[in-house]
C-alpha cells in the first residue's frame, strides 16, 4: 500500500496526464456517436446563452439577404393562398390533415468550416423541440435536431457526417442518400442511387418521402457533376440550394405522427 | 486569491471568450480559424512537472470544446501541448542554468520563439484535425488544414507576444 502510494505520488504527473487524455478521448468518442445524449454540446444555458447574445448583437449585419428570402417566401405562400391577407385565418380547412407544424426558431451559432458541423438554436424543450427533429429555412434543408436543453438545442447541420437525409431525383421516384465529404461547404454528395435512374447535370433533388423527419419534397441542391459507369454513378456533386456560411432564420419540422410511426416500427421488430 | 492567479483566470476567460465569438468565426479563405487561445498555454507560468497547470489546460481546451460542440477534441490536444511544454522549451533553448520562475518568453531570441510557438502549435493543430477527421483517408486533408492553420495560429501568437509581452500584466 505504502508502495502504491509513493508510486502515484512520484508518477503524479505522468498519471494525471494519462486521466485527462483518456478523459478526453472518453467525450470526443462520445460526440462521435450519434444516438447518445452528448455532456458536451452548447445546448446549456451558458454557452447557449452567450451565443444568443452575441448574435442578438450582430443580427443587423445580415438583415438585409433575410428581409429578401422572407419577403421571397411570403410571395410564394401569398401566390399558393391567393386571398387577401385578412381572410387567412377565416380559410376553412381540415386541421387533422396536416402532418406537419413548424416551429419558427434562429441559428445562434453557425459552424461550416469543420469536418462535422453543429449549429446551435434558440429553442429548446420549453418550445416544444425534441430530439430528431428536421430544421429547414425557406430554401431548403438545414440538418436534424440532436440536443435540446430547456431554453436551446443543437443540430446537426447536412454538414456532418452523421447527417444522412433521405433524397431524392425531384422527377422521378428514385432515392439515394446525402452526405458530405468534408471539403467544400457549398458542395454535396449524393450516394446510392439507382443506375437506371435519369440523371443529368442541373437535376434538382428534394428529400425524399423516407425521411420522416422532412415533409417530402424540400428542396436541396441540385446536380452539379456526377460520373457514371455501367454499374453505377459514382461522386455525383450536389450544389446546395442554401449557402451553408449564412443561415439565420429557420423552421424546425415536427411530425405529428413520428411516434405512430416509430411504434408501429419497434413492434414490428 | 494572489494577484498572480487572479490575471491567470482573468485571461483564461479573455482568450476563451475571444476563441469562441471572434477567432472561431474568422473563417479566412473559407475555413482557416486560428486557435489563439494557446496563447494561455505559452505563458502559463513555467514549474517542473506542475500539476495544476495540466488541469487548467484540460478546463481551457474543454471551455473550447463546449462551445464547439467538438467532444473532447480540444481538451486532449491543449493537454499534450501542456504535458510537453517544458520538455520542448529545454530542447529548443539548450541551456544547463535554465531559470524557470524567472523566464520570460519575450526575452528570448524571435527565432526560439517561433521555434517553442511553433512545434506546439503544430502538434496541437495536428491532434485536433486528427481526432476530427478521425480516418486516414482524409490524410491529406488532415495535414493540410494543420499546416496552414498553424502559420495563422503562430503568427498570431508570436505576434501577441510582442504587443502583450511589454506591459508589466502579461509579465511575470
Amino acid at each position: 500500500m505504502q508502495q502504491l502510494v509513493s508510486f502515484i505520488e512520484k508518477h503524479k504527473f505522468v498519471l494525471l496526464f494519462i486521466l485527462l487524455e483518456v478523459l478526453a478521448f472518453l467525450f470526443t468518442i462520445q460526440s462521435k456517436s450519434y444516438h447518445k445524449s452528448q455532456f458536451i454540446n452548447s445546448a446549456n444555458s451558458i454557452t447557449g446563452g452567450l451565443f444568443k447574445n452575441y448574435n442578438s448583437f450582430f443580427t443587423f449585419t445580415s438583415l438585409k439577404s433575410e428581409n429578401d428570402r422572407l419577403h421571397l417566401e411570403n410571395t410564394l405562400l401569398r401566390n399558393v393562398l391567393d386571398v387577401k391577407s385578412d381572410e387567412v385565418l377565416s380559410l376553412q380547412r381540415d386541421s387533422t390533415s396536416q402532418k406537419y407544424t413548424y416551429i419558427a426558431a434562429k441559428i445562434i451559432r453557425n459552424s461550416y468550416a469543420h469536418r462535422n458541423n453543429v449549429l446551435t438554436i434558440d429553442k429548446g424543450s420549453k418550445d416544444g423541440l425534441t430530439i430528431d427533429m428536421g430544421v429547414v429555412n425557406s430554401e431548403s434543408i438545414i440538418g436534424i435536431v440532436n440536443n435540446v436543453s430547456e431554453n436551446y438545442a443543437t443540430a446537426l447541420s447536412i454538414l456532418n457526417e452523421k447527417c444522412n437525409i433521405n433524397a431524392r431525383l425531384k422527377n422521378s421516384s428514385y432515392f439515394g442518400s446525402l452526405g458530405w465529404d468534408g471539403k467544400n461547404h457549398k458542395i454535396a454528395q449524393l450516394y446510392d442511387i439507382q443506375r437506371q435512374a435519369p440523371l443529368k447535370i442541373g437535376d434538382t433533388i428534394v428529400s425524399g418521402s423516407r425521411s420522416m423527419l422532412f415533409p417530402d419534397g424540400i428542396e436541396i441542391g441540385t446536380v452539379s457533376s456526377f460520373e457514371a459507369d455501367s454499374k453505377k454513378y459514382k461522386k455525383i456533386q450536389i450544389r446546395l440550394a442554401t449557402d451553408m456560411s449564412n443561415v439565420g432564420h429557420v423552421y424546425v419540422v415536427k411530425n405529428r405522427d413520428k411516434n405512430e410511426i416509430k411504434q408501429l416500427e419497434n413492434d414490428n421488430d | 486569491m494572489t494577484r498572480i492567479n487572479s490575471l491567470l483566470a482573468f485571461r483564461f476567460v479573455l482568450l476563451v471568450l475571444l476563441q469562441v465569438l471572434v477567432m472561431n468565426n474568422i473563417h479566412f479563405l473559407g475555413y482557416l480559424n486560428p486557435n489563439l487561445y494557446l496563447l494561455f498555454v505559452f505563458l502559463y507560468p513555467l514549474k517542473e512537472k506542475n500539476t495544476t497547470f495540466l488541469w487548467v489546460c484540460f478546463l481551457l481546451g474543454l471551455s473550447i470544446d463546449f462551445f464547439s460542440n467538438s467532444g473532447g477534441i480540444n481538451a486532449a490536444a491543449t493537454v499534450c501541448i501542456a504535458y510537453v511544454r517544458l520538455k520542448v522549451l529545454k530542447v529548443i533553448l539548450n541551456r544547463k542554468d535554465l531559470d524557470l520562475k524567472l523566464f520570460q518568453l519575450r526575452s528570448e531570441s524571435l527565432m526560439s520563439i517561433l521555434l517553442f510557438v511553433g512545434t506546439l502549435t503544430f502538434l496541437h493543430h495536428f491532434i485536433v484535425f486528427s481526432l476530427e477527421y478521425y480516418s486516414w483517408k482524409n490524410a491529406d486533408t488532415i495535414l493540410h488544414k494543420t499546416w496552414t492553420t498553424s502559420i495563422f495560429t503562430l503568427f498570431l501568437c508570436v505576434l501577441s507576444i510582442y504587443l502583450f509581452g511589454k506591459k508589466k500584466t502579461f509579465n511575470f
